[in-house]
């Protein structure tokens, strides 16, 4: 019993519903934001070592032992994602001070990215099936919210689609847990685990397997990604920022908890289903990352290729794999938020969404035009920036179960982010500008250390793996042998 | 019993789908509380409808029906009063800046 574990979830509820009484005090709502991130930093980071020291801990609410009450649990692998979910809304938070008119401060925009973040946190740690489903809709109402907010016709428009698609997700999500709980008799994580290791891959449980593989599919953008690239170009470039950062890394963290450790993929036919996924994921994610030339829709094509190369960790299963996946995540965290508010950026200084209308952005920006160079190398995976790490435990782990054909698609499909950031980094940020000295919009030191400190956290990241890789081994021991987690909960 | 109301689910079902396929706006937010009421009812079948005894202590333990499934429907009702009002008063916002309920009027980002 560990009550710090409830406080990724509680905090920020907390304080969002303070911050809806204050709402005309622009000022004092950006600073309890900023100290409430910060507490919620250092609180997950405690968690982390809390996890890695001593072990598996869990909290039952009001006292019921599992598996009759819901429960949060912190392992190694929530843990570390809800420690970077928290660092890269602080980033995207400080971003939008200086971004956000005040108009938009004053219409609850800090409340709601509060109760996203305590929906985010509440999906990573919660070990109780619908107790999922409950933290996925307090995400998913706060982000209908975020992304309507500022009501342009465009964002209306897509709005209206991105909720209609999460409704009918959730409609699935709540059909596949009714036969679930039909079927197994029980909504604990660690309870339908044991469950189903009696009863072995029946027919039934292959089939209800698949249905929550499909709802988390919707959710991660994991071939049924139609929605992604419409509804994450219209909000303002910091709420896009968290939404690639976030909200699919939720969906990839459901299928990597619910394919390790409450339905094995092996032997059936959902371990075709999840290769093949991933492998059209990462090629049609490649193709739109080519096919447009609005900034906005490649870094979002960008998003759905880091889906697919997770994903083929699902597919090899095994222990390599999933530190790659693991530490992959964390560095794909920090790479599509730094992309984002970079493309936010460029669009706001030149007025122009597409990258061939730009040109030259080094003359006026150095250090701006030096940030993009990074973060292409780091989407590329370049050591010793942090997708390096990731990539190369994934591949290992790939070639030891033998999937050469994905190992090659994955590593093909860096070439391809290289190609198309390089072809923005030339005509864009490189050349002869086309803006004149005293047109030049002034651009803010503000503005750019947010994306300064994502890219040091990058770097942080990849020179200090020695340190980082423990905790990493650490979450993925966890989803290799389901029964630790299992033991954690039931047998203790 | 079970029947019944599996067969009634598969009608709710088949309508709400008919409704989501169509191209008005409020058709389709009809057509989701129609899929949501669909399967809070299936949700209540699975736990099964009826079998006597109310889930006391004390009582005789075998009979009574699973209560935890109406705990779900009740958590998922409220979830969905709220989705679908928020999605009505966004649908009224998108009419009144786009001019059109017509989905079918609403697709691409060629317009702005």
């Amino acid at each position: 019993m560990n009550n710090l574990i409830a406080m990724p979830l509680v905090i920020p509820i907390i304080v969002a519903m303070i911050l809806l009484l204050i709402r005309r005090k622009v000022i004092l709502q950006r600073v309890m934001m900023t100290l409430t991130l910060l507490g919620l930093i250092v609180v997950s980071a405690m968690l982390v070592q809390g996890v890695q020291t001593s072990d598996i801990q869990r909290l039952d609410f009001g006292g019921w032992e599992p598996p009759y009450g819901i429960l949060f649990v912190a392992d190694g692998f929530s843990t570390l994602l809800v420690l970077m979910a928290c660092i890269i809304t602080l980033c995207c938070t400080l971003f939008a001070f200086r971004s956000f008119t005040r108009k938009f401060e004053e219409m609850f925009v800090y409340p709601l990215i509060l109760l996203m973040l305590a929906g985010v946190n509440g999906s990573f740690l919660t070990g109780d099936l619908f107790n999922l489903f409950v933290c996925f809709e307090v995400m998913l109402l706060a982000s209908y919210a975020l992304i309507a907010l500022g009501g342009r016709s465009i964002q209306l428009r897509e709005s209206l689609k991105y909720v209609i698609t999460n409704i009918v997700a959730s409609w699935l999500f709540l059909v596949a847990i009714a036969f679930l709980y039909g079927t197994i008799g029980t909504l604990n994580m660690a309870h339908i685990a044991q469950r189903v290791m009696e009863l072995g891959p029946t027919p039934l449980i292959t089939t209800i397997a698949l249905l929550f593989f499909i709802v988390f599919s919707l959710k991660a953008g994991l071939l049924l990604f139609f929605w992604l690239p419409g509804s994450y170009s219209v909000p303002v470039t910091s709420i896009a920022a968290l939404f690639a950062a976030l909200l699919t890394k939720v969906g990839i963290y459901a299928i990597v908890r619910t394919f390790t450790l409450l339905f094995t993929t092996s032997g059936t036919i959902v371990h075709q289903v999840v290769m093949v996924f991933a492998v059209l994921t990462v090629i049609a994610g490649c193709f739109g990352a080519l096919a447009y030339k609005d900034l906005r829709q490649i870094a979002a094509y960008q998003v759905v290729i880091g889906v697919g190369v997770v994903m083929m960790a699902v597919v090899a299963n095994n222990e390599s794999a999933y530190e790659g996946a693991v530490f992959y995540l964390m560095h794909d965290m920090i790479g599509k938020a730094m992309l984002f508010l970079i493309v936010g950026v460029m669009i706001y200084v030149t007025k122009k969404t597409s990258y061939a209308d730009m040109s030259g952005l080094i003359r006026h920006y150095p250090v701006f035009g030096w940030l993009f160079f990074i973060v292409m190398l780091m989407l590329t995976g370049i050591p010793p920036l942090s997708g390096f790490i990731g990539k190369m435990l994934l591949g290992q782990g790939l070639i030891a179960s033998g999937s050469y054909v994905l190992v090659a698609i994955s590593f093909a499909s860096s070439i391809v982010i290289l190609l198309s950031l390089l072809r923005v980094m030339l005509q864009a940020i490189f050349g002869e500008s086309n803006i004149a000295e005293e047109d030049k919009i002034k651009l803010s030191p503000w503005l750019v250390a947010p994306i300064a400190l994502l890219g040091c956290l990058s770097l942080a990241l990849g020179v200090f793996a020695e340190n980082i890789v423990p905790y990493v081994q650490n979450a993925s021991y966890v989803l290799v042998n389901p029964q630790v987690y299992i033991d954690a909960i039931l047998n203790k | 019993m079970e029947t019944i109301m599996i067969i009634l689910i598969g009608v709710l079902v088949t309508v709400a789908t008919y409704f989501i396929l169509s191209k008005n706006v409020i058709r389709i937010i009809l057509g989701t509380a129609l899929l949501s009421h669909a399967v809070h009812m299936l949700i209540l079948t699975i736990g099964e409808v009826k079998k006597g005894e109310a889930p006391i202590l004390g009582t005789d333990g075998s009979t009574y029906t699973d209560a935890l499934p109406q705990a779900l429907i009740l958590t998922a009702i409220v979830i969905g009063f709220a989705v679908t009002a928020f999605v009505l008063v966004l649908a009224f916002r998108t009419y009144k800046t786009n001019g059109t309920d017509n989905l079918e009027e609403m697709r691409g980002d060629d317009y702005e």
